[in-house]
């Protein structure tokens, strides 16, 4: 079997156990909804305010669950050592990391999509007409998390302080993404929406640039 | 089943030492294993028996020294079936998905009637549809030794592959792998102590500290591998 069809076959397998047991997602749509929630308790913004550091709560919000919902991508397939049994059985390894990526970037986006509405009526901004370019931004920001994320969940899965070590790399190093999704998803809330294709640009490179390292690399990540 | 069609392969680890920080699994262990041999590998717990199954198997890299393999031709599946101290699958999958997943990761050709066969085999076929999370012990290790059946591999490596069986699930056991050593297979299983699974074995080796201080084929010497590791 090639790459693509084993990553397939585990995708469907991630997927799954993921909507038979439905822990995961559950735990960090309640998890965002509290911290969005809180965020608008807590500034409690005006319209203006709203519209300037709403995108960046919002973002935020979305890498927290992240940390959260990354955690256990590799910890699960601790339990029973069934990570030996998919390195054993798939022809290359990277099919691992793209079943782990395209699980973690769908699971993400749902949770994104979920709290879209939620966010627009707390903070009181509009996405109307601003559809696609936010899914386009949800879309490669949420890749670029699951692509570093996945790769980090499994050096900290094999760490001592595991559940401690993975937010401690991986908030540090989306700093970029976050930067770039709050631009652009602020530059789509503003009063005269426009979409910020520098800021685009720079999320689907960082997107390619890390999916191109755990290519190369990936396949030491996994190893005992 | 049981049926190696392919021929059989042959390891070599040549001083070879893994290192766990500061402590030696193995050390400087040299061990030859011919194509179609039953090895059984004998130990006191911690003596290295089961890092060598998993340097055995690919999954664990030595930290010195190589490991060979032998006897596999160009369109030969390489990897081993392998049945470890965890059992390798899903508990939230079924039985009969468990298998269908990890027969499709390893493409193989019909694996809806494989799969329904293996669990027939394995006693499993009316539990097919349970979760793995529900099953006991030695379902799951029943389930784990399916799996290590799947691809039909020319090297078998298990790792104390009676733990949890009932005496009929243990008779089926020896059945299948003496069946699978007498087509050729290449096996190679940890055992603790003289059992029936053991008396399958052609070869019996005896680690300690992580080398080999045994090595027999034969006679009188041949039990008293598994004696020294019992006691």
């Amino acid at each position: 079997m090639g790459l693509l069809s084993n990553a397939a076959a585990l995708l469907g397998k991630e997927v799954r156990t993921e909507f038979r047991s439905r822990e995961l997602l559950s735990t960090t749509i309640v998890f965002v909804l509290i911290v969005v929630v809180l965020f608008s308790f807590t500034f409690d913004p005006t319209a203006n305010e709203s519209h300037r550091f709403g995108p960046g709560l919002l973002w935020l919000a979305f890498l927290f669950a992240a940390s959260l919902m990354l955690q256990p991508c590799f910890l699960r397939e601790q339990v029973n050592d069934t990570l030996s049994a998919l390195r054993l059985a798939v022809s290359d390894p990277f099919a691992i990391f793209l079943a782990k990526i395209g699980a973690n970037t769908l699971f993400l986006l749902l949770t994104e999509l979920l709290m879209l509405p939620v966010f627009a009526a707390l903070f009181n901004v509009s996405f109307r007409g601003q559809v696609s370019g936010i899914l386009l931004t949800f879309f490669l920001g949420s890749l670029g998390i699951s692509v570093a994320g996945t790769a980090l969940a499994a050096i900290s899965a094999q760490a001592r302080m595991r559940e401690l070590l993975l937010p401690l790399l991986l908030l540090p190093l989306l700093a970029p993404i976050l930067v770039a999704s709050t631009e652009v998803t602020v530059s789509l809330m503003g009063p005269e929406p426009f979409m910020q294709w520098k800021g685009i640009g720079f999320l689907a490179v960082f997107d390619v640039v890390f999916l191109t390292a755990l290519w190369l690399f990936g396949e030491y990540l996994l190893e005992e | 089943m049981a049926a190696a069609a392919e021929p059989s392969i042959g390891l070599r680890f040549e001083k070879v030492d893994k290192r766990y920080g500061a402590v030696y699994a193995l050390r400087n262990l040299t061990l030859a294993i011919a194509p179609g041999e039953c090895v059984a590998l004998a130990g006191r717990n911690g003596s290295g028996k089961t890092t060598l199954l998993r340097i055995a198997s690919c999954l664990t890299r030595p930290t010195r020294g190589t490991l060979s393999f032998s006897g596999v031709t160009e369109n030969q599946n390489p990897r081993a079936g392998f049945v470890a101290h965890a059992a390798m699958v899903y508990d939230e999958l079924t039985a009969e998905e468990n298998l269908l997943f990890f027969a499709k990761l390893l493409g193989v050709a019909d694996r809806r009637r494989l799969v329904h066969e293996l669990l027939c085999e394995v006693g499993l076929a009316e539990r097919k549809d349970s979760l793995v999370r529900t099953f006991s012990r030695g379902m799951r290790q029943r389930v784990a030794i399916a799996r290590a059946l799947l691809a039909n591999p020319s090297l078998l490596l298990f790792d104390e592959p009676a733990t949890g069986l009932d005496p009929e699930a243990t008779s089926w056991l020896t059945g299948q792998l003496r069946e699978l050593r007498d087509s050729g297979c290449t096996i190679v299983m940890s055992l603790h102590g003289e059992s029936q699974v053991a008396r399958l074995a052609t070869r019996a080796v005896r680690l300690d500290a992580g080398s080999v201080v045994a090595d027999t084929r034969s006679g009188a010497t041949f039990q008293s591998v598994f004696t020294f590791a019992g006691a």
